[in-house]
């Protein structure tokens, strides 16, 4: 079956790329509490068909000072991967790696922008690896750029670019909660629709 | 006063007094347009510049140039003077510096926004454009003012 829009998708596919996302983030959160030595977390991630109001309102208040790192795909997929992280969850990332100091999203140091910025990197890698292995497919990453602002305003980078294409944006989201605690982060991978079909082709169930 | 909240390509007129807001501009324009005189005044927030790149779209209020003659058509509706509209924009992010978008979306949602205001012979009093930082502006009916408000830069009133 082609899949020409998002909404093309039936049951089955969006299964899978759930459990893609499973597969992917789970991959992430080893490769982050081997680094922390921490505990970290998933809930069951989710795959949502949003259009654009609601993709910005699904991630939180929309004037939360978050960090977004951004990691673009290449080669087989095509697509973004976002990493949000809320102060508290950046915050225990910084202070464990590089001991015990003050902490504001408001006023990062570079050693804390650097850290954040390779945290980003290794979980993206880590994410995409696991894609590309169980699909047997060539996944490139770019440098993940990093920025620290309002949450609606980062997530308005992948809404407008998918807004190109059509009204409604797929994102498959996985939540990581660190120590047990009610700390959060989100990742999401937002592909592009010519990649769900070579994605789900792959993997048999297009 | 009234709140008036516009969202994402979406477009909000008012007769009386009323803050208008739109939440965390990125790369998207805010374009506020008031009857100097009246008062009549609106928000439309903008996703992407040109609505005749993408033919299959019918969402007029996602383009810069359908967006904006939709909010003057809305205010003329409402009684507003063509000759008395003026108007400020806001946004128009580069929001990751140069990854996160090679088609450099905002600088372009803002060249189409002037070119369509220009078109529609409304003069920009005001703007707060570009750079790579998210904005929440409120507009006020009122006395036509607009804060601009970043969560790391500070508010400034234009």
């Amino acid at each position: 079956m082609a899949i020409e829009k998002y909404e093309d998708l039936n049951s089955v596919q969006l299964d899978v790329l759930k459990e893609i996302g499973n597969i992917g983030s789970g991959n992430a959160a080893t490769a982050l509490a081997q680094l922390l030595s921490r505990i970290v977390d998933m809930k069951v991630p989710e795959v949502c068909l949003l259009d654009f109001q609601e993709a910005m309102d699904a991630m939180g208040k929309p004037e939360t000072l978050v960090v977004g790192i951004l990691i673009r795909l290449s080669g087989d997929v095509e697509g973004i991967i976002m990493f949000l992280l809320e102060e508290p969850f950046a915050k225990t990332i910084c202070t464990t790696l590089m001991g015990d100091h003050p902490f504001s999203l408001l006023e990062l140091d570079a050693s804390d922008m650097s850290v954040l910025n390779e945290i980003g990197n290794i979980m993206g890698g880590s994410y995409v690896n696991a894609i590309a292995n169980i699909a047997n497919m060539f996944i490139d990453i770019s440098v993940p750029a990093m920025t620290v602002d309002m949450l609606g305003a980062i997530m308005n980078v992948p809404v407008v670019e998918f807004s190109q294409v059509g009204d409604k944006v797929l994102m498959i989201t996985e939540q990581f909660i660190m120590d047990e605690v009610e700390i959060h982060s989100k990742m999401l991978l937002i592909p592009t629709v010519d990649s769900l079909e070579t994605l789900l082709g792959k993997l048999g169930v297009c | 006063m009234e709140k008036i909240i516009v969202g994402i390509s979406d477009v909000k007129t008012c007769t009386g007094p009323a803050e208008i807001v739109t939440y965390a501009l990125g790369s998207c324009v805010g374009i506020c347009m008031r009857d100097s005189v009246s008062g009549v005044s609106g928000m439309a927030h903008i996703m992407l510049p040109d609505s005749t790149a993408i033919v299959t779209d019918s969402n007029k209020m996602k383009f810069a140039d359908t967006g904006i003659e939709l909010l003057y058509n809305e205010l003329i509706k409402n009684g507003a003077i063509p000759s008395r509209l003026t108007a400020k924009i806001a946004g128009g992010a580069n929001m990751f510096g140069t990854i996160s978008n090679t088609m450099n979306i905002g600088e372009r949602n803002v060249e189409a926004t002037k070119k369509q205001l220009a078109k529609l012979g409304v003069p920009i009093t005001a703007e707060d454009t570009g750079l790579d930082y998210g904005r929440t502006i409120k507009f006020y009916s009122e006395d036509g003012s607009l804060l601009v408000m970043s969560s790391l830069k500070g508010n400034k009133t234009i």
